[in-house]
């Protein structure tokens, strides 16, 4: 299940980033997201995790959404695989 | 392309004119386009006016008018209720003749009855508040104060709010909450115009190739 999280996120991303197909092949766990990419300001991470709530059928509450998880490629990773363990 | 007016009715009565944007070569098909609403009508619009370009190449003229308070409108967004903008949309069709409206996205919620409708990627009121209000949270946060979702609504019934820049007064949030497309309306999924849906983009984008397949749906389907 975890490729297949990283698939889908990668997948996310690319929508919501508007990225080249294959691009977001080259992310790695440190690439900056947000507070590195200007165009994810709030309204846009507020897209980007409702529509990781809708593909990948999880939930996410506000309390959960911490600096941290949104900061690096891996930090999103790492919560988005948490979540769905839990599920 | 050309700019226009139209007669938009006052809720507590008289007229204001109201802007839109129109192809009109007198044709016999005829549809109003209802933009997709707030920071998604912003994402949308360029790509909004792509696909009636494509609907006038095709024979099919086109009407996209603002609702009250939103993009050139004089109106103050505060003072807007749901009522007003479907009362707005009823008013721009008869105007301009419509014979078939076509909504995107959050304008799926205000096509008029009274017109075949289609439906592009419709999307519950609920859900356009709900990603308004993590945008408001997480914005508070980045600001070093937090809020919580519980007491922003709260506060939304009560005495309106500012989401993502937008000033909605308490009788539009009440009111538009609970609102959902209605189910008479043909639904244009994004599967049928491939790729992923330019809403989702941070940033403004195009997508010709979008743009086609979407006018050719609508094209086909009113030219039937």
């Amino acid at each position: 299940m975890s490729d297949e999280t990283d698939l889908q996120l990668r997948r996310i991303l690319t929508d919501v980033l508007g990225l080249q197909p294959g691009q977001a092949d080259d992310f790695d766990a440190d690439t900056g997201l947000f507070g590195h990419l200007p165009e994810l300001d709030s309204m846009a991470v507020a897209g980007l995790l409702t529509e990781i709530e809708d593909r990948l059928d999880i939930m996410i509450d506000d309390d959960e959404i911490e600096g941290e998880m949104l900061e690096t490629y891996g930090g999103l990773l790492a919560f988005v695989e948490g979540k769905r363990a839990n599920a | 392309m050309t700019p226009s007016s139209w007669p938009c009715p006052l809720p507590g009565g008289g007229i204001r004119e109201e802007y839109a944007l129109v192809f009109d070569r007198q044709r016999g098909p005829r549809v109003l386009i209802v933009p997709a609403l707030f920071d998604e009508g912003n994402r949308m619009r360029r790509f909004t006016v792509e696909v009636m370009r494509r609907l006038d190449r095709a024979g099919c003229d086109s009407f996209l008018p603002d609702f009250p308070g939103c993009n050139e409108s004089l109106q103050p967004l505060e003072h807007q209720d749901p009522a007003d903008w479907t009362d707005a949309m009823a008013a721009a069709a008869r105007h301009f003749a419509a014979s078939h409206a076509l909504g995107i996205r959050g304008g799926c919620l205000f096509t008029p009855e009274r017109l075949t409708a289609m439906h592009y990627a419709p999307v519950k009121a609920a859900s356009i508040l709900r990603q308004m209000v993590r945008a408001r949270v997480l914005a508070s946060r980045e600001s070093g104060h937090e809020e919580r979702r519980e007491d922003i609504t709260t506060r939304a019934i009560e005495r309106g709010i500012t989401l993502a820049g937008y000033a909605l007064g308490a009788d539009f949030y009440r009111h538009f909450e609970t609102m959902t497309p209605r189910d008479d309306a043909q639904i244009i999924a994004q599967e049928q115009v491939g790729g992923s849906g330019l809403w989702l983009r941070a940033e403004p984008d195009e997508n010709a190739g979008q743009a086609d397949a979407l006018a050719a749906i609508v094209a086909a389907a009113i030219t039937a």
